[in-house]
């Protein structure tokens, strides 16, 4: 989940054809060669493999996406470079989601994985691979059967001609053929010069579905004799269901059934309002349990307690605490990040149908792989069994990267008759996510008589995401993904020393959340670095370039974000600017934040002005849509997102008290795009994890007052 | 038994009166563009249209749309303000995950038939009230305007 558990997509594709069932050419990778860490729950029987790029007989081309589409443009661009090889309309490229199978295995992260960033990353070789592949094959197919030398033949819009003779057959005409012929190996790719669609603005392929209501999530399946169940799981972490009034719950109108599990039970009944009316009816009576007294305070003190231990060592160039014991000045600072919910606009959901031959689960998902396994663990029943149905996601975020709500569902069908619909209400979303880590982070400098950076320690304490999700990405001790932009921030700091400190919370499962590690390892160290130059009297933009002589992408971004924010230009009392870079996921961001901030503390920000060179572009739109999408995804969170705890329960239920930006909050945002001729980057996470920075700096800029502390509504007051 | 006109067609469903519209039209109609999010109309993801004005149905007890029109997404396109807005949306890739949108749409359609030239303030006050994760206010916002044919004058 970090840049350096990614294997390089440089491993051996090798591509495999056959006749596809009813006609047609079907084209999958065969099973990837890489040798990198492997999700150990799909390590077993492999499912059978699929083919993602169809073409039948009337010519239409389909593509099972591996990647699922949740806001981040996928289904477009991956098409795009697709098309761009195959030499076919993309607007006329049919998307299926792809079920589990081990074809659709995230190259760069070894599992069936949409997430952290890669999906640009991962199929920006392979499928331009697969296009021209299978476009070599149907003009092979159509020079034999003109019994010319296919020098003389070229693909173009979905058919092949002879341009001598001017005769052209149509793909569908020639997949027969073609589905026969050996497979060619190291088949030239374009260049990007010859690009027709690569780095072309291209419009979404899913967005006419998103604007008349037609497009389908998981929580729109619709089944014959399909009953509806809402959910509620204890309130405290690791409490125990006591009881239910079932006669009461009964009474509601529509409800036909109370399942009872150990720590959570759902009514089930004719609709949704039956089933919330049913549960609201129900008086569940609850065991606590252990955490019943569990506080934020008691979580924050024992990460402080945490962060003054030693920890596993992350990275250790030179001498740091020499450094810093010998340096001019010295400079200290905590920062504190809160918990944080995903709160997806599609609350979690999953509607199962079980029976005795087999399981069948509509829902959205990161990981249908892992997801498919969960469920046949649950249900014992083989792999092949469970029949995985994805969909369109609500939003991600990471929250679809686990499987909790999927078992949760199963569990449910396990007690019920024919398939049923398990939602969560956006309290039991709220209440029930796993949420993201809260991180206790201890860091100090020293600072030469000219300012400058001589050593550096860093500490870092908070519950490890990656020992829960998959142990073999833990590396001497260290989560790679919690130290991420901790230890390979690009910043010239003279010695430095980073170290990590797991402290777990007894019942409170943590998970991924946009921008993995590198969203909360840049606002650290992007704050950090702001001390710093403030500490030296320096301009933020000024001495961030002193310490970056080695990285010209981060200066060149940093430069654009200030001369198009008009940075150093005075700005009234109230106002003022920050600045940050984000590098990560192969991309490099710049931001230039600008908030108000009036007599009582109310912030306002009003421009971001954001700058990416993410390498190649495919779909410059997508990159500037995610960059909008990461920004007010960072803000809502910086300025407002805060889960905290009393009582063993989290405090927040709804969008009331765990408040996210709305439009009359949100900043006119200025997105430059840099042309660059290097690796494509992702785009859909460095946006957040720039903002987040970004914005305390303009806080600093504008009023003088430093927020170590997230969220920065309930803190600029403190 | 409800007596609804959804779209300009008499349905009936089988629900108390004081169900929610929004479970009526996706539970027991079948017709899933409009969205829950929240359940109390804090997020706008369910909004419809009840003779033309923008209302949660999440909150709406059915027996309350009775007799009167009810607009979904699915059928807001037929309108002149929905059209337009329909085809702003797709001309400036408002969607990300799409969840919302139906909601926004919704929202921003009884917006620019009551108020065929709105300002940024009239934009705040009408879609402050539909949450969008995927952050696509920026261009929520520049859709309207197009759609309203109003010109920006900032970049």
């Amino acid at each position: 989940m970090n840049s350096q558990t990614l294997v390089s997509p440089s491993r051996r594709e090798f591509l495999v054809a056959s006749s596809a069932i009813g006609g047609g050419l079907l084209l999958g990778f065969g099973v990837p060669a890489h040798a990198q860490v492997r999700d150990t729950l799909t390590s077993g029987a492999p499912f059978a493999p699929d083919a993602f790029l169809r073409i039948d007989r009337t010519g239409k081309v389909t593509f099972v996406s591996p990647m699922i589409e949740m806001g981040q443009g996928t289904y477009t661009s991956l098409p795009m470079l697709l098309a761009e090889e195959l030499e076919v309309d993309v607007n006329k490229v049919a998307i299926e989601h792809a079920p589990p199978g081990e074809p659709y295995v995230n190259p760069l992260i070894g599992v069936q994985m949409t997430g952290a960033s890669t999906a640009i990353r991962a199929m920006y070789v392979p499928l331009r691979r697969a296009g021209a592949t299978a476009r070599v094959m149907l003009v092979t197919a159509a020079a034999e059967r003109w019994r010319v030398n296919p020098s003389t033949c070229r693909a173009q819009d979905g058919a092949v001609v002879h341009a001598p003779t001017g005769r052209k057959l149509g793909y569908g005409a020639l997949v027969d053929a073609a589905a026969k012929l050996p497979v060619p190996e190291n088949v030239p790719l374009k260049e990007p010069g010859e690009f027709r669609l690569v780095g072309k603005a291209h419009r979404r392929l899913d967005a006419a579905g998103k604007v008349n209501g037609r497009a389908t999530y998981g929580i729109d399946v619709r089944l014959q004799e399909m009953k509806f169940a809402v959910v509620a799981q204890s309130p405290t972490f690791g409490g125990k269901l006591v009881s239910v009034d079932e006669a009461k719950a009964k009474s509601v109108p529509g409800v036909s059934q109370i399942v009872r599990l150990e720590d959570a039970f759902a009514i089930v009944a004719s609709h949704t309002w039956a089933a919330k009316q049913g549960l609201a009816a129900a008086a569940p009576q609850w065991d606590a349990g252990p955490n019943a007294k569990l506080s934020t305070a008691d979580v924050v003190g024992a990460l402080r307690a945490a962060s003054e231990r030693t920890g596993a060592v992350a990275r250790n160039d030179g001498d740091a605490a020499a450094a810093i014991a010998g340096a001019a000045r010295r400079v200290e600072a905590v920062y504190e990040q809160p918990y944080l919910a995903h709160a997806t606009m599609e609350p979690m959901n999953c509607t199962v149908h079980l029976t005795k031959e087999g399981c069948d689960v509509w829902l959205g998902t990161q990981i249908p792989g892992i997801t498919q396994t969960a469920v046949s663990k649950v249900t014992g029943l083989k792999r092949e069994q469970v029949r995985l149905h994805n969909h369109l996601l609500g939003g991600g975020f990471g929250r679809r990267l686990d499987f909790d709500g999927t078992v949760r569902a199963v569990q449910i069908a396990q007690h019920v008759q024919g398939p049923v619909q398990v939602i969560w209400t956006r309290e039991e979303d709220i209440q029930h996510d796993m949420y993201r880590p809260y991180y206790y982070d201890r860091i100090s400098a020293g600072l030469d008589a000219q300012g400058r950076p001589v050593g550096w320690t860093h500490r870092i304490a908070g519950s490890s995401i990656v020992e829960r999700y998959n142990p073999g990405w833990i590396k001497g001790g260290v989560d790679p993904d919690a130290v991420e932009s901790s230890v390979n921030h690009p910043y010239d700091v003279g010695a430095v020393r980073v170290e990590w400190v797991r402290q777990e919370t007894p019942g409170i499962s943590t998970s991924f959340w946009r921008g993995v590690g590198i969203t909360r390892g840049t606002f650290v160290v992007e704050s950090f670095v702001d001390e710093l130059a403030s500490a030296a009297k320096a301009d933020p933009l000024a001495y961030r370039l002193t310490l970056l002589d080695k990285s010209p992408r981060a200066k060149n971004v940093l430069q654009i974000a200030a001369e198009r924010s008009g940075w150093g230009k005075p700005l009234p009392a109230g106002q003022g600017r920050g600045i940050a870079l984000c590098i990560g996921f192969g991309s490099f961001v710049a931001q230039v934040l600008q908030v108000t901030v009036d007599k009582d503390g109310a912030v306002k920000t009003t421009h971001v002005w954001c700058v990416v060179d993410c390498g190649l572009q495919v779909n410059p739109d997508t990159i500037r849509a995610q960059m909008e999408s990461g920004i007010i995804f960072g803000l809502s969170a910086a300025l407002h997102g805060e889960i905290t705890i009393k009582d063993g329960r989290v405090e927040q239920t709804n969008f009331g008290d765990y408040r996210v930006l709305r439009i009359n909050e949100a900043p006119k945002i200025a997105v430059t795009l840099v042309k660059s001729p290097e690796a494509p980057g992702g785009v859909g996470e460095p946006g957040t994890a720039c903002v987040m920075p970004a914005l305390v700096n303009a806080v600093f800029a504008a009023t003088g007052k430093r927020i170590r502390k997230l969220p920065v509504v309930a803190n600029i007051g403190a | 038994m409800v007596k609804v006109n959804v779209n300009g067609q008499l349905r009936e469903a089988d629900v108390t009166e004081d169900t929610p519209l929004l479970w009526t039209l996706r539970d027991v109609l079948k017709m899933t563009g409009t969205k829950f999010g929240c359940g109390m109309a804090l997020c706008g993801a369910c909004t419809v249209h009840i003779d033309g004005r923008p209302t949660r149905s999440c909150i709406t007890p059915v027996s309350a749309a009775a007799g009167k029109r009810i607009t979904t997404i699915e059928a807001i396109g037929a309108t002149p303000a929905g059209k337009r807005i329909q085809a702003a949306w797709l001309e400036l890739d408002v969607a990300q995950c799409g969840y919302c949108q139906s909601g926004q749409i919704m929202s921003a359609s009884a917006l620019l038939a009551a108020n065929p030239k709105p300002s940024d303030a009239d934009i705040d006050n009408a879609m402050a009230g539909n949450i969008c994760r995927c952050g696509t206010y920026p261009r929520v916002r520049a859709a309207i305007k197009k759609a309203a044919g109003v010109t920006d004058k900032e970049t």
